[in-house]
């Protein structure tokens, strides 16, 4: 009878199975929910939802079929502005004595007209209004240090908000795998990449070993080996400066993490496209530059590399000698890009724009072509994946 | 019979749901959450709930799934066949139990707590999954199996260090611990503390949920943090209008450091007051 439901369930992406159903209509049949939709919702999210960065979809989904409100892609305007600067626009555009008046009412949507509204206005008398939105609405982190009640700026005290149902309250809007990475979350992408493997000094005590060997020779034989270490060994190049600015933080956060994660891990920077030189201090990158070639040679093809850019430049840069913004090359990047991928069979590209923004830069087709594809967006989700995609046996 | 939380254990209803979901249903429950809200006590409080014995088996980076079911004392046979023991013609005599088995012959069916189940191996879970979903196993060493006379019920926490195979979770009941708001947040610690001040406590909250929206935490303090500094202030007899007071002389709250565990969350807390007396001026 929750057919409907479960369908709709498995279309947004939450990975529910027939076997979770089949318990759900068993805790009904246990009558577990007691028949009240409350009930039935906590038993369902249980049953169902099996990872909190899915909650909050459910709680979108189950607000949708047991309620009739819009589903979760449409184009609502609170869905898809990022509510950090939503409060700017409100308070940008709304006069004090608005915004008091509106707090008084404690209206949300009477709140989301007015501002609609007021940004029309704003749109037809100049244009620099509308490209305020477009720049801040691209940019997919802005949203730091966001704070989830603070779009409530007339709801909080209203009749509205307490009428509200807990699934419409989306507590977990938070913990949503694309939202936002810290260093312990990268962290946790990171350990998908391990490979653990017995290397130098035997230090353990090898039980098994032992027990055969001494069964097959007839006297105790103390058999050791060495520690387990993760063994994987990773080469990492970020893109530096100039429009990788905006992603400075999230950069920093990806490369303590990393650092941390992995012993056996290089680093270099680069600056849009990979040329033949690369530095691994960027005050003096003018000076200690090293050659490319000396690292193609220097680390063994079964390093893993990692691409951290935004790939957002002049196609020039990637597809032309001499492109490059900052000197003369005279191999252009695709080549220098080729070379590093014909040595290294697992690399990926880690990319901090938004994905559904690639298509509309050129530079990043080109660059995902160059990369077979392998080009992830610098998200939980993403990590994860482009995790995956390196731990693959080649 | 229904779980209710207990008189020192406060369960939000979707909580309640969950176990006795698990409960009805002989499944397991797994539990995640922000570390210090509540997890591993959750296992006691349901076992004193329903008056059941609880068997808890924590797990570790080397814990492997056979330890939970059982360990063929390999060394100590060997050992007793070198000295001529008697002991050694038998297997069972080198056969250890583990949690599993204990809670599997137990008389009465029991509480089983496997506790932090994600600093194990990624393969763990996976080597469990039979054993929690038929509630029996083979011992290869007897030929005999271990099936469950009354089956457990199971409760997994998880620190969300690592992702759990997905066999396993459709096996399972999932509830996720939120941090409590400031109402669940007053009765938990009536629940702890029934005589304590009244505006202590509300003074006290102020200023935690203050700590915890401050940006940029490395570790917020969560609710076992609140209990301890909660529990330090009523030993030092400390009058509420200290933390009413901001005094800006007073850069940060009284005994810290029952909130904050990690340095450079002290520094930064100390930075913005600073700051902030810097503004006031």
């Amino acid at each position: 009878m929750f057919t409907n439901f479960f369908l709709n369930l498995r279309d947004h992406g939450v990975p529910v199975s027939l076997r979770e159903y089949l318990t759900l209509m068993e805790g009904m049949q246990a009558g577990i929910a007691n028949h009240s939709l409350e009930d039935f919702y906590y038993l369902s999210r249980a049953t169902l939802v099996k990872n909190e960065s899915n909650l909050d979809k459910f709680d979108q989904i189950f607000g949708h079929c047991f309620k009739g409100l819009e589903a979760p892609e449409a184009q609502d305007l609170t869905s898809e502005i990022p509510e950090d600067w939503l409060r700017k626009m409100a308070e940008k555009f709304l006069s004090p004595e608005e915004m008091a008046k509106i707090e008084a009412m404690g209206d949300w949507d009477k709140l989301m007209e007015t501002l609609k509204k007021r940004l029309e206005e704003q749109d037809s008398r100049h244009q620099g209004g509308s490209k305020w939105i477009g720049t801040a609405g691209t940019s997919p982190f802005g949203a730091y240090g966001y704070n989830p009640e603070g779009i409530r700026i007339g709801q909080k005290e209203s009749r509205h908000r307490r009428a509200v149902k807990v699934w419409d309250k989306r507590e977990f809007r938070n913990l949503d795998d694309n939202v936002e990475l810290g260093t312990r979350n990268i962290k946790v992408a990171l350990k998908r990449l391990r490979n653990f493997a017995r290397q130098g000094a035997a230090e353990e005590l090898d039980l098994d070993d032992t027990i055969r060997s001494t069964a097959k020779q007839g006297y105790l034989d103390i058999k050791m080996v060495p520690e387990r270490h993760n063994a994987i060994k990773v080469l990492i190049f970020f893109d530096i400066g100039g429009s990788m600015d905006p992603h400075i933080k999230l950069c920093e956060e990806l490369f303590s993490a990393a650092r941390s994660e992995f012993k056996h891990m290089e680093y270099f920077y680069f600056h849009n496209c990979l040329y033949e030189g690369v530095w691994q201090d960027n005050s003096r990158r003018h000076q200690n530059r090293f050659d490319t070639y000396d690292i193609l040679h220097k680390y063994p093809h079964d390093y893993k590399v990692i691409f951290v850019g935004d790939a957002s430049m002049s196609p020039y840069e990637i597809v032309y000698p001499g492109g490059s913004v900052e000197h003369w090359n005279e191999e252009s990047g695709e080549v220098w890009m080729k070379r590093v991928l014909d040595v290294y069979q697992s690399a990926i590209w880690l990319n901090p724009t938004k994905e559904a923004h690639w298509d509309y830069t050129h530079s990043i087709s080109l660059m995902r072509e160059l990369m077979d594809d392998r080009m992830y967006p610098l998200t939980i989700g993403g990590m994860e994946k482009a995790m995956k995609e390196l731990s693959r046996k080649k | 019979m229904k779980f209710t939380g207990t008189d020192t254990y406060v369960a939000t209803p979707d909580l309640m749901i969950a176990v006795n979901a698990a409960v009805t249903l002989q499944r397991p429950l797994l539990i995640k959450g922000e570390p210090g809200t509540g997890k591993t006590v959750l296992a006691h409080e349901v076992a004193r709930a329903m008056n059941k014995d609880l068997l808890e088996w924590h797990i570790k980076s080397t814990t492997k799934a056979q330890q939970g079911l059982y360990e063929y004392d390999a060394v100590s046979r060997l050992r007793d066949s070198q000295l001529g023991d008697e002991k050694v013609h038998d297997i069972k005599n080198y056969i250890n139990k583990g949690k599993l088995w204990e809670a599997f012959t137990a008389d009465e069916s029991p509480i089983l707590l496997i506790d932090e189940v994600d600093k194990a191996d990624i393969e763990f879970p996976n080597d469990l999954l039979q054993e929690l979903d038929r509630m029996e196993f083979n011992v290869y060493e007897t030929g005999e199996t271990i099936k469950a006379i009354n089956r457990p019920l199971v409760i997994i926490t998880s620190n969300n260090e690592k992702d759990l195979p997905d066999a396993f979770l459709r096996r399972c009941f999932f509830h996720y611990i939120k941090f409590p708001d400031k109402e669940t947040m007053i009765d938990i610690i009536n629940v702890h503390f029934p005589d304590i001040q009244n505006i202590l406590v509300r003074e006290a909250l102020n200023l935690f949920y203050d700590v915890r929206d401050v940006p940029g935490l490395k570790k917020k303090p969560s609710t076992s943090e609140l209990l301890d500094w909660l529990k330090l202030l009523m030993v030092e007899d400390m009058p509420a209008d200290v933390l009413k007071s901001r005094d800006p002389k007073k850069l940060i709250p009284p005994l810290h450091g029952a909130l904050l565990k990690n340095e450079q969350d002290v520094h930064m807390l100390e930075r913005l007051a600073f700051m902030n007396r810097r503004e006031n001026r």
